[in-house]
């Protein structure tokens, strides 16, 4: 794991894609550890905000140094203040951020059909793996979904790695009409694919799990959970993950994820605390 | 130079700068950014005897100026905190106070026990935050005689080389008739404050945000609280050192605790924003004393409590003095 730094990025390019915003950001120490898979903690609002907390993003890929300092980019939807502070910066204003935050995905030996379904601005992370997995000889289907045409992101992107996306919405506005995990099963099947990469909301990652158990193959999944440090240290990100002991536990999306191997994560358990979690049995209050 | 070493009654630390208890983890995630010894210490997750799960998620809601929190102490339990923790933090030379909470009296014993002896143990912070499991789930540090009882217990119990500091919570009446209990009970000193009780309900689903339903508030918004708590505790009890805590997340702002009468602080919720939080505050204390005249932390402490009349001759103004003088 390439150690986290905090870096004064100035915004190099923003750019509107759909119901999304592009940021391609000055940040060569973060670029230089780079993988597909991890995120950065960007601080929003400026000095002496009121929202203390930083916002995560999955990276879109980096640039590395060379005559010029690397950058990397990431995709932003706004949805709160903090989201809607930061849609507002302009090129050439600083932002804070802290990364390459997480672990990356993991990535087969040798050349492995693999299909990647991404929700939403889900795809912003499976395109620069994509791009990885086809230089390293695996044939890739990638499987776009949103819940209208303005909420896709990385169509063309993934046309140039793959020649032919499938896509589908919710509402039917692009592609197919009907969730992206419907299209899962023939994909798989097409390139007798054995892994599936998935980034989107947590429902369809269990589906994806789901179907890669069906076909018997692995599922490595990003999950998009809400962080209050990104770093390890708040323990606010958990979910209830299987270990290889067996034994579940709460494991910190932030460090132990945000890619976990799907059949390990208790889909049905976020959200509650299951009895036979290690430590479930000392619960009894305190803050 | 401003001499920065900080004197916690019996504890002496080369700075006055430290992590608070929950967000700081046990050192190893903030040693990427930083090196954990430059801190005047550690301070650690709290720790109970048995591993807990802590509460299910949602855990945390980011409110105006800070942050509610519902972790419900997840950790892996004292023996694998000494066996891996501790044992890292002693290895990086970082000196620890180690936070322990427990549900009942008993708990809290047996934990100082275990702590007793190990010279990587610099005090003890007594989190009394916590329901009491024998009084119904009410909070040792909302009842003096609780608070009182497991202070004296876990001060009998501990050993006499480890300070323990008891933790307050803000949630009371009178933070004075608290801390007098348990300086009765023998505290060495005080940790103030830990998080006030909150709550936020979403106006979507018009339900509790938090799987706790409460959780505690952190950050800038509790500052004025923490401030005026630290000045009230010192005022009532001036021979018992207070490190101070609750939004700070600026030199200014730690100055402010110094000057209530805080002997050192515990940068904590801050982290979460900036990682180098800790590192950057000490800077900035260090330079806001040396500009306000002080020639040691020392003579800062409690100084809002002073006639206006002693303040220092701030550095700028010396000079000037002096030039005057040759003139």
């Amino acid at each position: 794991m390439s150690n986290p730094v905090q870096e004064a990025a100035e915004i190099f390019a923003v750019q509107k894609v759909g119901a999304y915003f592009q940021f391609t950001v000055i940040a060569p120490g973060i670029a230089a550890g780079f993988r597909p898979g991890h995120f950065v903690a960007v601080g929003v609002g400026g000095e002496n905000t009121s929202m203390i907390l930083r916002r995560a993003f999955a990276l879109y890929g980096a640039t590395q140094s060379d005559t010029f300092a690397g950058t990397v980019t990431f995709v932003v939807a706004e949805h709160g203040a903090g989201t809607q502070w930061l849609v507002k910066r302009q090129v050439g204003e600083r932002l804070d951020l802290v990364g390459p935050l997480g672990n990356p995905f993991p990535k087969p030996s040798g050349p492995a059909p693999a299909v990647l379904v991404g929700g939403g601005y889900g795809t912003a992370p499976l395109i620069p793996l994509a791009a990885e997995l086809i230089a390293a000889g695996s044939p890739v289907e990638i499987i776009l979904g949103a819940a209208s045409e303005d909420r896709l992101f990385g169509e063309l992107a993934a046309k140039r790695l793959v020649g032919s996306v499938t896509v589908t919405t919710d509402d039917g506005s692009a592609g197919a009409k009907g969730r992206v995990t419907d299209a899962l099963p023939a994909a798989i099947e097409r390139i007798n694919a054995e892994v599936v990469y998935a980034c989107g909301p947590m429902a369809m990652l269990k589906v994806v799990g789901d179907i890669a158990r069906a076909h018997a193959i692995h599922a490595q999944v990003a999950v998009e959970e809400s962080m209050a440090c990104g770093i390890g240290v708040c323990m606010t990100c958990v979910l209830p993950v299987r270990g290889d002991d067996g034994k579940s536990r709460f494991v910190r999306s932030c460090v132990d994820g945000p890619v976990f191997d799907a059949d390990k994560v208790r889909w049905d358990d976020v959200g509650r605390l299951p009895w036979d979690l290690v430590g479930a049995d000392a619960m009894g209050g305190g803050h | 130079m401003t001499d920065m070493t900080a004197r916690l009654g019996p504890l002496t630390l080369p700075n006055p700068v430290l992590t608070a208890s929950g967000c700081a983890a046990a050192g190893r995630e903030l040693h990427q950014f930083f090196d954990v010894s430059e801190l005047g210490a550690v301070v650690t997750k709290s720790i109970m005897l048995r591993p807990r799960s802590g509460r299910p998620t949602p855990r945390m809601a980011e409110t105006p100026s800070g942050m509610l929190n519902s972790i419900g102490l997840q950790g892996p339990g004292i023996d694998s905190f000494l066996a891996n923790d501790l044992a890292w933090l002693a290895e990086h030379g970082a000196r620890t106070v180690v936070s322990i909470a427990g549900g009942h009296t008993d708990e809290y014993v047996e934990l100082a026990h275990k702590l007793a002896g190990n010279p990587a143990v610099s005090a003890i912070e007594v989190n009394i935050s916590c329901p009491n499991v024998e009084s119904r789930g009410q909070v040792f540090a909302c009842d003096a005689s609780a608070s009182s009882r497991v202070i004296g217990a876990v001060r009998r119990a501990a050993d006499p080389r480890q300070p323990v500091f008891a933790k307050l919570s803000p949630d009371v009446t009178d933070i004075t008739h608290i801390a007098r209990a348990c300086a009765d009970a023998g505290a060495d000193g005080f940790s103030l404050i830990n998080t006030l009780l909150g709550m936020v309900i979403d106006t979507d689903t018009m339900q509790p945000v938090l799987g706790g339903t409460t959780g505690g508030l952190s950050g800038p918004a509790i500052r004025p609280v923490a401030v005026r708590c630290v000045w009230q505790v010192n005022k009532a009890l001036p021979h018992l050192p207070i490190l101070g805590m609750g939004g700070i997340r600026s030199g200014l702002d730690a100055l402010q605790f110094i000057l209530a009468g805080a002997s050192a602080v515990s940068v904590g919720t801050a982290v979460f924003g900036d990682p180098m939080a800790p590192v950057r505050v000490l800077v900035e204390l260090e330079a806001a004393l040396a500009e306000r005249g002080f020639a040691s932390l020392a003579d800062a402490v409690g100084h809002a409590h002073r006639d206006p009349a002693s303040r220092p001759v701030p550095a700028a103004e010396a000079a000037a003095i002096t030039y005057g003088a040759s003139q």
